[in-house]
């Protein structure tokens, strides 16, 4: 089987097969697209806002420094993530009403905000130990929803203390670092267990005086490390004195308080990632970590969270390279792994502007940024109209964004007269002056085609086309011969400057005034008309018989219009004329040229003779 | 303060249509259609949608809805320019050159298509033409129906016939953009050599009974629309982005050229009820407002805020006792607000609605904007 491949700049690569032998047998055209995400009805609104979001960061204040320019960008990369966040919002009710493919797309989008929040918090935002922590909590308390219907579960019920699961719930906000909500749920347990009330006490004490990071400067690092070291002691002896012998959750509890790794492991199913073991991890046994030191922690929390059973997946290799700190690990394998551009390059470019990728140079595209926001754009312009945002990005690839933005935009299709228009905006815009005059000569030679002769000269107006202009004045004037008058006169008489454009069109307008002269009965202009248009050399040549033969019902007036050395122009004519032409191609219609001719001879020495004599007369006598 | 509403659709947005309402309803609907591919999968939409009651409204005047969609249907090809017929149906202009009446159940809040002209518009020769001829503008006047198209030519129909009730093949030489009423039986057309023509469609012969003409350039017209109360004054907006009134009765050259837009102007529209106001967008991505209702005073010539070009009044006649603000033409009584509606402008602004305070426009970022509060 033979496969031929034609690719299409458009994206869209056709295969054909047909049997090695060349036998007769049914072939088949395969169309194969790349970029089917960029059909998928709901993410176009990913697509559309983020773009939105692109430009408005190419546009803002680079002047801003420091504090003021982070939070900018910070405002930035969680723009970014909403509009993921709303897609998914679509797409699930989309599934509710079982409307394409969603599912996949859900977790693939949910999945690209976790990446997103992870990047933000590490590069964007840059957090330092102490908020750092901070932020990794919030992070893993939005994106492990597994355990929310559980916890739904057991809030409503009536009497939460009593609900099977209810120590489960209380274990995934310890892990979770919401101490608050354990110690309200611990304090019902309390309540209904009073036996427990001496144990609970302590431990709400515990939980009450953990020293966390906050976001303000209201303390030191060293402070908090030492505040923490001293509770953390307090909190071990109270365990190896056995104060929590007696009940076995609270004791695992007080363990996970206090950072054992073995009793924050065993409640994996509640934690169900190891990227929040880590965070569990950090939070009781190293709060006050360093962003340089995650990797160590992060490592380790795989390997101790999937303990060999499981092999880690993309995302958790995502993951790990953000931990390390990576960027490009993190963009290499995120471009791998999705299928769409959309994300490696939009985080790439917040990246780009963050300061933080070095340009390692590419065989393709000047930098990373450019090279991937060139794939993304490109992607775009396979499609029927998001091809418009696709322009934007091109703009703002310094290095080659211009010469791809040339070639993709000649191959839009243009179904109809509004969308090229838009296209030739854009290119006037960008002084793209040789895809402007392409478009136009392809639309003026449409409308040509179907005989919209006005639609075409407003084309070659537009790209100041003379030669096309040319070619519809000569059109024209071929109707005018064939027909004997002419068409479109709303065009004609009304072409004003535009007549200009071409020498062609000029004697087009002329001429037509010249008829009009003539109806009017305006003899003499007409006269003059016609002469300057031949002595001018403003008609060309093949048509000069017929304005000569147009002069014969002037000669032939009852009045004399041509003067005499008017008439001695026309002669010149008719003989520049007749000279100039060997009979090669005239023998069928010999007889009417010649009689043509024969009769203009004798109009013009009538003309000649009434004129001399008119001339020579004394007026008045 | 303006309140504006933003729903990200899913398809490049023309032609958002408020529906007429009757006084009694609060609810106003909200129509656009979707415009989008022809070779792939067909996702042409006609929808509409509901923006909620206008009298449930907040202290401040605020609502806090988002438009939400009520029902759509299929269409075949680009929506190149709507109109509701009546209370009901609406008529569509599509890229394909046909012309289809949509009726909207309001029972069962479904869309049907009602009727179609399938080659309304078409190039002459079938065998040689290259490419269809697309419906580039649609009025109506319950029950009659005008299109106009690339094609050049003029189709009147009725709601109710299965053909035309007469057709005027090669109207024009060049495209026709947009097509309006001037009188019940005469229209207005705008072409693409920069003229604009009047017909009366009493009369059998097929030639415009008038021809205006830009000078200077003959740079295409886009749009047209005429002034509500006063039928001589008309509006049209062209390649240049450049806004034109028209007193028809006089000459055959614009009273006013004010140099508006940076690109074309896709759409004028008069406000419906408070003609003193004037609404232009266009591919630049701007929507101007043009107020002049302001009271004469002694402050300068014209006063702008917002927009980024400068305001300029020509005028070419300097004997007239009209009234209308749009014609004046005494410089220093002259007070025009311009105001352009969008903060950040990106794509260009394809069409716009206007129904008493209420603004719609819809753009190619696949977006629709509602403002409520024009006047306040």
């Amino acid at each position: 089987m033979n496969l031929q491949f034609f690719k299409q700049l458009s994206e869209c690569l056709i295969c054909s097969t047909c049997t090695g032998d060349g036998a007769p047998s049914s072939s088949r055209v395969f169309v194969v697209r790349r970029d089917q995400d960029i059909y998928i009805h709901t993410l176009r609104k990913l697509f559309n806002e983020s773009h939105g979001i692109f430009m408005g960061l190419q546009r803002s204040e680079e002047e801003l420094a420091g504090k003021s320019r982070k939070a900018q960008l910070v405002q930035v990369s969680k723009n970014y993530r909403s509009v993921i966040r709303a897609c998914m919002e679509d797409m699930h009710q989309a599934a509710a009403l079982k409307l394409g493919p969603a599912f996949l797309q859900v977790s693939i989008l949910s999945a690209m905000e976790l990446i997103w929040n992870l990047c933000e918090i590490l590069f964007v935002e840059a957090a330092t130990a102490g908020p750092l922590l901070l932020r990794l909590l919030d992070w893993v308390r939005l994106h492990v929803c597994d355990v929310d219907s559980m916890v739904r579960e057991v809030l409503s019920s009536e009497s939460p203390s009593k609900h099977k699961l209810f120590w489960n719930v209380v274990d995934v906000f310890v892990l979770q670092g919401r101490m608050d909500e354990a110690r309200h749920l611990l304090s019902k347990e309390a309540s209904a267990n009073p036996a427990s009330m001496n144990m609970y006490k302590i431990l709400d004490d515990f939980m009450k005086k953990m020293p966390v990071p906050s976001l303000g400067n209201t303390q030191t690092l060293t402070e908090l490390e030492l505040k923490w070291q001293h509770w953390h002691e307090e909190c071990q002896r109270y365990l190896q004195d056995g104060t929590f012998a007696s009940n076995p959750h609270m004791e695992s509890i007080c363990k996970i308080l206090l950072g054992d790794e073995d009793a924050i492991l065993e409640k994996k199913e509640l934690m169900t990632t190891w990227y929040h073991f880590l965070v569990t991890r950090l939070l009781y046994s190293h709060p006050t970590v360093k962003p340089m030191e995650l990797r160590f922690y992060a490592q380790s929390s795989m390997d101790l969270f999937l303990g060999g059973e499981s092999s880690p997946e993309p995302l958790d290799m995502i993951l790990m390279a953000a931990f390390e700190f990576e960027m490009h690990q993190v963009i290499k394998e995120c471009s791998i792994v999705l299928s769409n551009w959309w994300f490696v390059a939009h985080l790439t470019d917040l990246l780009d502007h963050c300061k933080l990728l070095q340009s390692h140079n590419l065989y393709f595209g000047s930098n990373m940024r450019e090279f991937l926001l060139l794939e993304y754009a490109s992607g775009l312009f396979s499609h029927h109209s998001l091809w418009q945002l696709g322009v934007d990005y091109f703009d703002h690839c310094p290095e080659y964004g211009r010469v791809y933005l040339e070639l993709h935009i000649e191959r839009i299709p243009l179904s109809t007269e509004q969308k090229a228009l838009k296209v030739l905006r854009i290119c006037e815009q960008r002084q793209m002056h040789e895809q402007v005059r392409s478009i136009c000569k392809i639309m003026a030679m449409k409308a040509l085609r179907n005989n919209r002769l006005g639609s075409a000269l407003s084309w070659s107006i537009r790209a100041k086309d003379a030669a096309f202009a040319t070619l519809i004045s000569d059109r024209f004037l071929k109707d005018y011969c064939e027909k004997g008058c002419f068409s479109d006169l709303d065009l004609i008489d009304n072409l004003g400057p535009s007549m200009l454009l071409s020498d062609r069109l000029t004697f087009l307008g002329k001429y037509r005034e010249f008829h009009r002269l003539y109806g009017e009965k305006r003899f003499a202009e007409a006269a003059r008309l016609l002469l300057t248009l031949m002595t001018a050399h403003i008609a060309p040549c093949s048509f000069w018989m017929t304005l000569l033969t147009d002069a014969l019902p002037l000669l032939e007036q009852k009045e004399v219009i041509f003067s005499a050395e008017q008439t001695y122009e026309l002669m010149r004519c008719l003989e520049d004329l007749t000279a100039g032409n060997p009979d090669k191609q005239k023998f069928q219609d010999d007889d009417v040229e010649t009689t043509k001719v024969e009769m203009l001879r004798l109009a013009l020495a009538r003309n000649l003779a009434r004129v001399i004599v008119k001339e020579g007369t004394v007026e008045g006598s | 303060q303006t309140l504006l509403q933003h729903s990200s659709g899913q398809e490049k947005v023309s032609q958002p249509r408020w529906e007429p309402q009757p006084r009694a309803r609060l609810m106003t609907a909200l129509t656009f259609s979707s415009k989008c591919g022809i070779v792939s999968i067909q996702d042409n939409r006609i929808s509409i949608w509901s923006v909620g009651d206008l009298g449930n409204t907040g202290l401040n005047g605020e609502y806090h809805g988002e438009p939400h969609l009520l029902c759509d249907i299929q269409h075949n090809g680009d929506v190149m320019d709507m109109q509701f017929l009546d209370q009901e149906r609406i008529v569509v202009a599509s890229s394909t050159g046909t012309v289809t009446i949509f009726r909207h159940h309001q029972n069962n809040q479904t869309l049907s298509a009602d009727h179609r002209w399938a080659k309304a518009h078409y190039h002459v020769d079938q065998d040689t033409s290259c490419g269809g001829a697309a419906c580039t503008g649609v009025v109506c006047n319950n029950p009659e129906i005008v299109t106009v198209g690339e094609d050049g030519r003029i189709n009147l129909f009725r709601a109710d016939q299965k053909d035309a009730v007469r057709t005027i093949d090669n109207a024009d030489s060049s495209t026709l953009h947009a097509v309006t009423f001037l009188r019940t039986t005469e229209i207005l057309t705008v072409n693409s050599i920069g003229q604009l023509k009047i017909w009366d469609l009493r009369q059998q012969r097929n030639e415009p009974s008038q021809i205006f003409s830009l000078a200077g350039d003959r740079v295409p017209l886009h749009c047209v629309d005429r002034h509500p109360n006063q039928q001589h004054i008309v509006a049209t907006g062209g390649q240049d982005g450049m806004l034109s009134i028209w007193d028809i009765r006089q000459g055959t050259m614009p009273v006013s050229l004010l140099n508006a837009h940076e690109a074309e102007m896709w759409e004028v529209h008069f406000h419906p009820s408070d003609p003193d106001h004037l609404f232009t967008c266009s591919e630049d991505g701007s929507l101007w407002h043009w107020d002049t209702s302001a009271n004469v005073s002694e402050k300068p010539s014209f006063l702008h805020q917002g927009g980024r070009s400068t305001a300029y009044l020509s005028h070419s006649t300097m004997n007239q006792s009209v009234v209308s603000a749009w014609l004046s033409n005494d410089p220093t009584k002259d007070r025009m607000e311009i105001t352009n509606l969008i903060p950040n402008q990106t794509l260009s602004v394809n069409s716009l609605d206007v129904l008493g305070p209420c603004l719609v426009y819809g753009t190619d970022a696949e977006a629709i904007y509602v403002n409520r509060q024009l006047f306040a």
